[in-house]
């Protein structure tokens, strides 16, 4: 595997949270990031293997010192359970986008074809003018896909925000 | 035993050990009102659901007992507000218990229906939504132990009407007694025993230091460390600040006992600070009224920070060592560290620092001139006169603005839990209701309530609650016919161009109004009248006393750190320029 390298300029940081899966859980957590006006660029939750507990993946970008404030205020949360940065170097990240693209010609449908294939993409739906497509893989490849796509005109397009895994023996 | 939520959620308070829940019922919390009539628990019933609050931080701060409350839904809850939020950030034991809308009905917009764990989610340590009757007493369990350990703080206890409701069948139970292996608290791990490596470091430090300072914190009075600080102070021989929330924590006679820091602490507190090379934070925060311009703050000084609270390590000031951990081990740990390395004979020379501190204290004490005949009352003056007829250990709760400041100044606190404000939240209005709960968690002691005319204001009507439940609280209130520290503001940074600060002297009649709530009300004037009125005060024990004080409205609050500036740029009082 290729190592991850950093999508983006901005320093983004990702925070996994191992908490209660009780009601308002994600309001207090999400809440703490809003007080302290941080925006968040992705959020995912699920609840994990064991039902008494979801994860929380945020990815926010901010400095660092306010972010260990973040995190110690995280970890004061009584249903906060467990809480871990995870570095782009030690983690794999994941994201999936779903995405519906228009093809007006039988030439444009041939080019995405190729696409599909160099991205490992799926299709999941197709008409006359339109694929619909799914892609699993780290945030920068769903970034680049989603910049080639335009080529061709998105209709309609969503992604779920990333959720990561520290890598084996770290 | 089969029992209904409503008969649960009172036995759980019981078997918290509560022995006083104020409140003021409503038809949320109604079902929890019928088996109170039974229970040994004293209610008392406030005028204001905010009054509830500050009544039982008053009795926290003063028991060590976490203050419990209960109001019902709605403008209930939305009203403690305030007070949650005040106890929050003075991390005060509290556990408010609210009536909720049926379950089926939440969301509904019901009657009084509001979404108080929405609401209080930023101002408590931690609220729960109880959904099922058989729940209480672990949730009412879980809430006394996180108000009460770790760093205390409020927690919200939110109870839907029909589980507490005999006449509904879900709130049906089967009684358990609330124990800790009951507990669901996979994330609640509050920290107590500092690192050994960072005690060991902290000593070394300490040793090597020549111009120390401690600098103690309300955490102290929260871990009941008063007595280590004070054999570490003598371990070390080194001088000691206590803060607005620690006054009491180490008694102001002491020849170590520089007094309060900050924006309106005694030069020498300041200053001392200031040119320290080494702060010793014990449950302190470094609140920006204690460090004034943060960039300016105390520049040559090493930082040793111990708080139980490891988000406050680092948050405004980064430590050179940081120990998480309960000052009380803590400390004893520091005094254990310090003797290994040879105790007092180690230290650094400190005589200069010594003579320094003492030739700041000898220059810049505090002052005021006395008034001149005719002259309306200076407050330093009935505080000092205050402090010298009460007993040592009389309970003083304060509001927030000029006369909570001297306050702090010019009584003397040599016990600790003898001195109640709002420090944080900085709540006009806390002084009477936080002294009627003092007085019922320590109904020997002497408990005087000072506040101003802006704050009596704000939460006065507790009086008739104390009258009628006989609870005997003495009110000095100083009547100066403004807001007298945004009055002060105004004079210094804007040109002494006054906004809405003028509340008169005559409109409320003060005397009137206090009898009217049925308490002995007192109008002094004069500096001869201030002596005998408090004389008279304290003699009178079967119900609440209010003492007026006619006061100078142009005394302004020295020294003072203008906010924004350096600590080094204090204001001493004009005659000392």
């Amino acid at each position: 595997m290729s190592s991850p390298a950093v999508s983006d300029a901005v320093q983004f940081h990702t925070i996994v949270t191992t908490v209660e899966n009780k009601p308002g859980v994600l309001a207090r957590v999400a809440g703490l990031f809003a007080r302290r006006g941080f925006n968040i660029e992705s959020l995912a939750v699920a609840p994990t293997a064991d039902e008494r507990f979801s994860r929380i993946t945020f990815t926010v970008d901010v400095a660092s010192a306010p972010l260990d404030q973040v995190v110690k205020q995280l970890d004061k949360l009584i249903n906060v359970v467990e809480i871990s940065e995870l570095s782009p170097t030690e983690s794999v990240e994941r994201e999936l986008m779903l995405v519906t693209v228009a093809v007006d010609s039988g030439e444009r449908r041939h080019e995405l074809l190729e696409l599909i294939d160099d991205f490992r993409a799926y299709v999941l739906d197709a008409d006359q003018s339109q694929m619909m497509l799914s892609l699993a893989a780290r945030p920068n490849r769903l970034d680049e896909f989603e910049e080639r796509l335009r080529a061709f005109g998105i209709v309609q397009l969503q992604r779920t925000g990333r959720v990561a895994l520290r890598l084996l023996g770290l | 035993m089969d029992m209904n939520g409503g008969q649960a959620l009172v036995k759980t308070l019981e078997c918290e050990g509560a022995d006083v829940v104020f409140g003021l019922p409503g038809g949320a919390i109604l079902p929890v009102y019928d088996p109170i009539i039974e229970s040994p628990i004293r209610h008392i019933l406030v005028r204001h659901e905010q009054g509830a609050g500050h009544m039982a931080e008053g009795y926290a701060h003063a028991t060590g007992r976490p203050g419990v409350m209960m109001i019902t839904s709605g403008p209930g809850a939305t009203n403690a507000v305030t007070a949650l939020c005040d106890a929050y950030m003075d991390s005060v034991p509290v556990v408010c218990i609210t009536g909720q809308v049926p379950y089926a009905a939440i969301g509904t917009d019901a009657f009084q229906e509001c979404d108080t764990t929405g609401i209080t989610l930023s101002v408590t340590k931690h609220n729960f939504l109880v959904t099922e009757a058989q729940d209480i007493p672990r949730i009412v369990h879980e809430a006394f132990h996180i108000a009460t350990t770790g760093r205390p703080g409020p927690v919200l206890v939110d109870i839907p009407k029909d589980i507490v409701d005999p006449r509904n069948p879900r709130s049906a139970m089967t009684w358990y007694e609330p124990t800790d292996d009951l507990m669901e608290l996979p994330g609640y791990r509050p920290a107590t025993v500092g690192d050994p490596e960072l005690v060991q470091a902290a000593a070394e430090l300490i040793c090597a230091a020549e111009r120390p300072v401690i600098y103690a914190g309300g955490g102290i009075l929260k871990a009941r460390a008063a007595a280590e600080l004070i054999a570490l102070a003598e371990l070390i021989d080194v001088p000691v600040v206590t803060t607005l929330m620690a006054r009491g924590c180490f008694p102001d006679s002491h020849e170590l006992c520089l007094g309060m820091p900050g924006m309106h602490g005694n030069y020498t507190a300041v200053t001392a600070m200031q040119s320290s090379d080494l702060l010793i934070a014990l449950g302190a925060r470094f609140d920006d009224r204690v460090t004034g311009r943060l960039d300016g703050f105390a520049p040559d000084a090493k930082v040793i920070h111990v708080d139980i609270d490891a988000a406050e390590l680092g948050k405004v000031r980064t430590p050179d060592v940081a120990i998480r951990g309960d000052c009380k081990l803590v400390i004893g740990d520091l005094v254990e560290a310090v003797r290994a390395c040879g105790g007092r004979g180690t230290q650094a020379d400190r005589q200069q620092w010594r003579s320094q501190i003492s030739g700041w204290q000898e220059r810049y004490p505090l002052v005021y001139e006395q008034s001149e005949p005719g002259e309306l009352l200076k407050p330093q003056y009935v505080l000092e006169v205050l402090r010298d007829s009460t007993p040592e250990d009389t309970i003083v709760t304060s509001g927030v603005g000029q006369h909570q400041m001297w306050a702090s100044q010019y009584w003397r606190f040599d016990h600790p839990y003898t001195w109640i404000n709002s420090g944080g939240l900085g709540t006009m209005g806390f002084s009477v209701p936080a002294a009627i709960g003092a007085k019922v968690g320590m109904p020997d002691r002497m408990v005087w309530a000072v506040d101003g005319d802006g704050c009596f204001q704000m939460t006065a009507q507790e009086l008739v609650t104390a009258s009628t439940e006989r609870i005997p609280i003495k009110v000095a209130l100083f009547n100066n016919a403004y807001l007298g520290m945004v009055r002060q503001w105004q004079e210094m940074f804007y040109e002494e161009r006054y906004s809405e600060v003028y509340l008169s002297h005559e409109v409320p009649d003060y005397v009137k109004w206090a009898e009217a709530m049925g308490c002995v009300a007192m109008r002094v004037e004069a500096p001869e009248e201030v002596a005998p009125a408090i004389a008279k005060a304290n003699e009178i024990d079967d119900r609440p006393v209010v003492l007026e004080f006619r006061s100078a409205a142009e005394e302004n609050v020295y020294p003072m750190v203008p906010a924004g500036q350096s600590n080094s740029d204090i204001v001493v009082d004009p005659s000392q320029r």
